[in-house]
């Protein structure tokens, strides 16, 4: 049987601005099994990115429960959460504005084991553990002294990962690693870290607005829309039968490289994602959606199980 | 039914001069765009694709830049002929531009309605009256209502400004419109509503287009001709069927298996080993050969030259070169 290791109960997230709250993370609750990929997909603003900072405590949540391995880590206080950020880490989305640009690729790396008494004194160590990250991320030595500008975006990506693989964590949040780059760098990449999860059983958030990125990577796959998932379930289900209607228009509005993509049934949604300052009671997605019914203005539906592991928040889904 | 040619890309060569060299950012390029028709430019960062739409408008910084080599047949004539004050009365008029960055290609100072008017003030003999009433006409034209004319870009979401930036690109009528990865900013279903939009007003219109981008699925959804580059060069052009279903070069083939298919369940994506060359670097045969899996070794001595495969199929790559030579001598 698969093992939780992290459960988030009820995540809540909202910033002050001057018209109001913004309800970045509204209400979640979800889970990750040990060795999985849970995939966080939506659009801009919709939270995913504050999901996950919040999830590794980069910033603080406002409410709710984030157990790691049955701990609530917003419990932790300053010093037992630097003790346990070892077991977590972040991989940047832009591998140009993540990495100090005065330090060379032995700094970066080395710079997360300097937290670690037995690395801190030990020069020949660290050394060695470098040089071992960078044969496990695929950098050659003998860029060991370079620095990220003398890099190109794929190998600076390698540079986060291997930073944050440094410490040995068990779960690593995956904030967009792969969006900056070039398709065969993509593919690369995202072959790296497929092999890294086999390699060290890493338990991975992967947060992409890219569907067909996080169809191949991940094993179940969470929908966002304005702070809160509308449908979670694996990915099989989900793009084979997706329910929720943002789901739906989500997929259909991929484009998809064939020839004859262009004559396949496509779902074009109307207007823009509304602000999620102060946002409207009822379903969030009902200003948008083709189905949407009175009752959907008025009651905002809650995210509910319709069949074993598939959960969809939606008036209109039976069940 | 033969197509009239609109533009015509002879053996183009741009480089740039940088402090440790010359940046070969443009090699011998050959194209050609016909009426009505929507040109895929696909390839990856620093391929020169937009160096190419830069030097079809003669926008190349000059210095560094310099078009070295070539000529660009726009309708007859031949742009790197043109004067710049020539040149800035083909632009605008019969080429336009869409940038990728709706956020910073409007002007922030000024309405949207007024970026439209002045467009057309400059190149049509029209009243500010009428040339208000048209640039009404457009905003509603890409779906706009006309009460907001009179507000700025900033008071637009992302995927309305690009919208903005279509009207005046089509404010004039022109004949050819480049558009840089005109949805790359831009989030999925905006993005599918802002392709929507193009597709119906290529119909509508027929105004010919080139499309850069890295996305071969945009390119799938709306071209109808795709020229694949790659350092500098075109690789293989196309007809969009021809080379979705049979593509030819190894590198379009390596392209198109990196991409994580929504279709097909893969546990590994095939990678194209290496990186692309570096622009300074001179390669004395063909620029993918380093990378090539299926290399040989003429490929790393001579540059390959243009192959037949089809009337409207080529491919710059020995492994064909030879089929076709050995087809003839026997």
């Amino acid at each position: 049987m698969s093992e939780r290791l992290i459960e988030v109960n009820h995540l809540k997230k909202y910033f002050k601005v001057n018209k109001g709250l913004l309800h970045a993370v509204d209400d979640l609750s979800f889970y990750i099994d040990r060795g999985e990929t849970l995939g966080l997909v939506g659009e801009s603003g919709c939270g995913k990115s504050t999901t996950g900072r919040t999830l590794i405590r980069l910033i603080e949540a406002n409410e709710g429960e984030i157990l790691f391995n049955g701990e609530d880590i917003r419990k932790l206080d300053k010093q037992k959460l630097k003790d346990f950020r070892q077991n977590m880490q972040m991989v940047f989305q832009d591998p140009y504005s993540s990495l100090n640009p005065r330090l060379n690729i032995f700094d970066l790396i080395s710079e997360p084991l300097m937290n670690i008494p037995e690395y801190a004194h030990d020069k020949k160590k660290v050394y060695d553990r470098v040089t071992e990250l960078m044969d496990t991320v695929g950098i050659s030595r003998r860029l060991i002294n370079s620095y990220p500008h003398e890099l190109d975006g794929g190998r600076r990506q390698r540079v986060g990962i291997a930073r944050a693989l440094a410490v040995n964590p068990e779960f690593l949040v995956l904030d967009e690693p792969v969006s900056s780059l070039d398709v065969c760098i993509q593919a690369q990449v995202i072959n790296l870290l497929k092999r890294l999860q086999q390699e060290f059983k890493l338990t991975y958030l992967f947060i992409s607005h890219d569907l067909s990125v996080v169809k191949h990577i991940s094993n179940r796959i969470a929908v966002m829309y304005l702070g809160k998932i509308v449908e979670l379930s694996n990915r099989n289900d989900i793009f084979r039968d997706p329910l929720h209607p943002y789901t739906q228009a989500l997929l259909s509005a991929i484009p998809i490289p064939k020839a004859d993509s262009a004559e396949r049934h496509r779902i074009i949604l109307k207007g823009d994602v509304p602000s999620p300052v102060n946002p409207p009671a009822g379903c969030r997605f009902a200003g948008r959606c083709p189905y949407a019914t009175e009752k959907c203005f008025q009651e905002e539906p809650a995210l509910r199980e319709v069949e074993p592991g598939r959960f969809v928040a939606c008036h209109k889904v039976e069940k | 039914m033969e197509e009239k040619k609109l533009l015509e890309i002879k053996d183009l060569s741009v480089t740039y001069k940088v402090e440790d060299g010359i940046v070969y950012a443009v090699n011998d390029l050959n194209l050609v765009v016909h009426n009505k028709e929507t040109l895929g430019f696909v390839g990856e960062t620093g391929a020169g694709k937009t160096t190419t739409a830069m030097a079809i408008m003669r926008l190349i910084p000059s210095p560094p830049g310099e078009i070295t080599k070539g000529q660009i047949i726009f309708d007859g004539e031949d742009l790197l002929q043109k004067s710049q004050r020539q040149m800035r009365s083909i632009l605008g008029q019969d080429i336009s531009m869409i940038f990728q960055d709706p956020m910073t290609s409007l002007n922030p100072a000024m309405t949207v309605g007024d970026q439209i008017v002045e467009m057309l003030l400059l190149h049509k003999s029209v009243n500010k009256k009428q040339a208000w009433e048209e640039a009404c006409q457009m905003l509603e034209l890409v779906g706009i209502k006309r009460e907001r004319a009179k507000d700025y870009p900033h008071q637009f979401s992302g995927g309305m400004k690009q919208r903005v930036v279509i009207a005046i690109a089509l404010a004039c009528s022109p004949k050819l419109i480049i558009a840089d990865e005109p949805t790359t900013a831009l989030d999925v279903t905006i993005q599918a509503q802002v392709m929507d939009l193009m597709r119906d007003l290529k119909h509508k219109l027929g105004t010919s287009m080139i499309l850069i981008t890295h996305d071969l699925g945009i390119v799938a959804e709306i071209c109808d001709k795709v020229a694949i580059m790659y350092a500098g060069g075109v690789v293989e052009y196309a007809s969009k069927e021809k080379l979705y279903n049979e593509p030819a070069h190894p590198y379009t083939k390596g392209l198109f298996n990196s991409i994580p298919k929504l279709d097909v369940d893969e546990e590994w994506l095939e990678e194209i080993d290496g990186l692309p060359p570096e622009p300074t670097e001179v390669i004395p045969g063909c620029a993918f050969s380093p990378r090539c899996s299926k290399c040989m070794e003429i490929c790393k001595q001579k540059k390959p030259g243009i192959t037949y495969l089809d009337d409207d199929h080529y491919v710059r790559c020995f492994l064909y070169e030879k089929q076709a030579e050995g087809g003839a001598a026997e």
